[in-house]
């Protein structure tokens, strides 16, 4: 499919919220993400790729599925500019076309166990899948 | 005191301990929690995007419902606190949501934010009273090092959220010690568990809980409380299994002399 970078980059600036200009680039969203290490690109990096307009690379990252939504970057951002709803805008992007759910019910037995609380099983399929 | 009471889906199944410890103490504390009649599943995770609306509306739902009856909204889990308590804010300051919202359920009246969140932790400090609890205490957890789990869903965003001091939290201490434990702090009770990674990458996981469980048993604590059913999952399934992890509910009941809990914590009380 024919994707427009900047259509794309519009959708998730009005998707997310976020003003990407107002970050001053301090780096103190990525020094206290929990997921660092498991993120190819790192959340003050989301910022900067969206107002840059380079999305596709950030739809196409490894890091949509390691975010924990734990907030601790919107929280602790200096500037208010809430990184984490960046990049659930960019997964919405993503799992909002048809065929890219990352998560599918027929999954689901293999990975359960008995002490699994729905709030769990609820929460994935809500962050993985539309 | 009376509250109308969402429970949420995981305290109907796999968290019952933590909802029927916590009628049973709100009973002895003279506390009337009255169930909504009608409920759904709250969704447990805040939907962040500003074009969501659907998957908002059960929240709503629930906030009307304890506006019908012209009482605050009580909650339990963390999870469904901080999804209907966002959503709250969102009826209260966002318009064009108010708007779209109320377009689509037309209701009697509009619903606009009305309706007051309260924790059961905050009901408990603020309603209560920490000082009536240690009143009523009769079989005090004294001696017994037990350390908060607070995570993030009921502190972060701060802003919203308003429950306590987001990075120096005290209100699950102030609770331990009210039930005569001693609490112990410890540098991780306000970082994440891994929440739903789990459910697909188990060593994100593991990785977050081992940190959490391994800093409050270097602390010394014993036992660790949370109000989150999946945070309780992460620290026992994913953690070191250096502490016990309750419902902080299970210890209030035992303290007030109405349920002993499961696991070794009973026996030296
Ligand atoms: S913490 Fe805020 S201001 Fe600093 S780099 Fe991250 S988004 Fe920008
Ligand atoms: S919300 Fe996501 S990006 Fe932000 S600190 Fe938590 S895991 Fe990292």
């Amino acid at each position: 499919m024919l994707v427009d970078e900047a259509e794309e980059t519009k959708t998730i600036v009005k998707v997310s919220g976020v003003n990407a200009k107002k970050c001053m680039k301090c780096g103190k969203c990525s020094a206290t993400c929990p997921s660092f290490a498991e993120m190819d690109i790192h959340p003050h990096r989301f910022v900067s790729m969206v107002e840059e307009g380079d999305v596709l690379a950030l739809m196409q990252s490894k890091s949509l599925w390691k975010c924990l939504s734990c907030f601790a970057c919107v929280e602790r951002c200096p500037r208010g500019v809430e990184p984490a709803n960046l990049i659930e805008a960019a997964r919405l992007m993503v799992i909002r076309e048809r065929g890219r759910n990352r998560l599918k019910a027929e999954m689901i037995p293999s990975l359960l166990d008995e002490r699994m609380p729905q709030q769990l099983l609820v929460s994935a399929f809500r962050k993985y899948s539309k | 005191m009376k509250f109308s009471y969402y429970p949420g889906c995981t305290l109907k199944t796999r968290a019952a301990s933590l909802d029927e410890a916590a009628r049973l103490s709100a009973e002895a504390l003279g506390v009337i929690m009255e169930e909504l009649p009608e409920w759904q599943c709250c969704g447990a995770v805040y939907p962040m995007a500003r074009d969501e609306y659907a998957t908002k509306l059960s929240a709503v739902r629930a906030l009307d419902g304890a506006k019908q009856s012209d009482q605050p909204l009580l909650t339990l889990c963390s999870a469904c606190h901080h999804v209907i308590k966002r959503v709250n804010n969102d009826m209260r300051t966002d318009s064009e949501m108010r708007m779209k919202v109320n377009n689509y359920m037309q209701l009697d009246t509009p619903y606009a934010g009305e309706t007051e969140v309260i924790h059961y932790l905050e009901m408990l400090r603020d309603a209560v009273g920490f000082g009536k609890l240690r009143e009523k205490v009769t079989n005090p957890l004294s001696g017994r090092k037990i350390a908060a789990y607070y995570g993030c869903m009921l502190l972060r965003p701060s802003s919203v959220m308003q429950f306590d001091n987001p990075e120096n939290p005290s209100i699950m201490e102030d609770f331990i010690a009210a039930i005569g434990a001693e609490p112990v702090k410890y540098p991780y009770r306000n970082e994440c568990c891994g929440g739903y990674v789990s459910v697909e990458e188990k060593s994100i996981a593991q990785d977050m809980s081992r940190r959490i469980t391994h800093s409050a048993a270097s602390g010394g604590a014993e036992a660790v409380l949370t109000a989150c059913p999946l945070c309780l999952y992460n620290l026992n399934e994913n953690g070191t299994g250096e502490v016990q992890v309750y419902y902080f509910t299970e210890l209030l009941a035992q303290a007030l002399g109405l349920k002993t809990v499961e696991g070794g914590l009973a026996h030296a009380c």
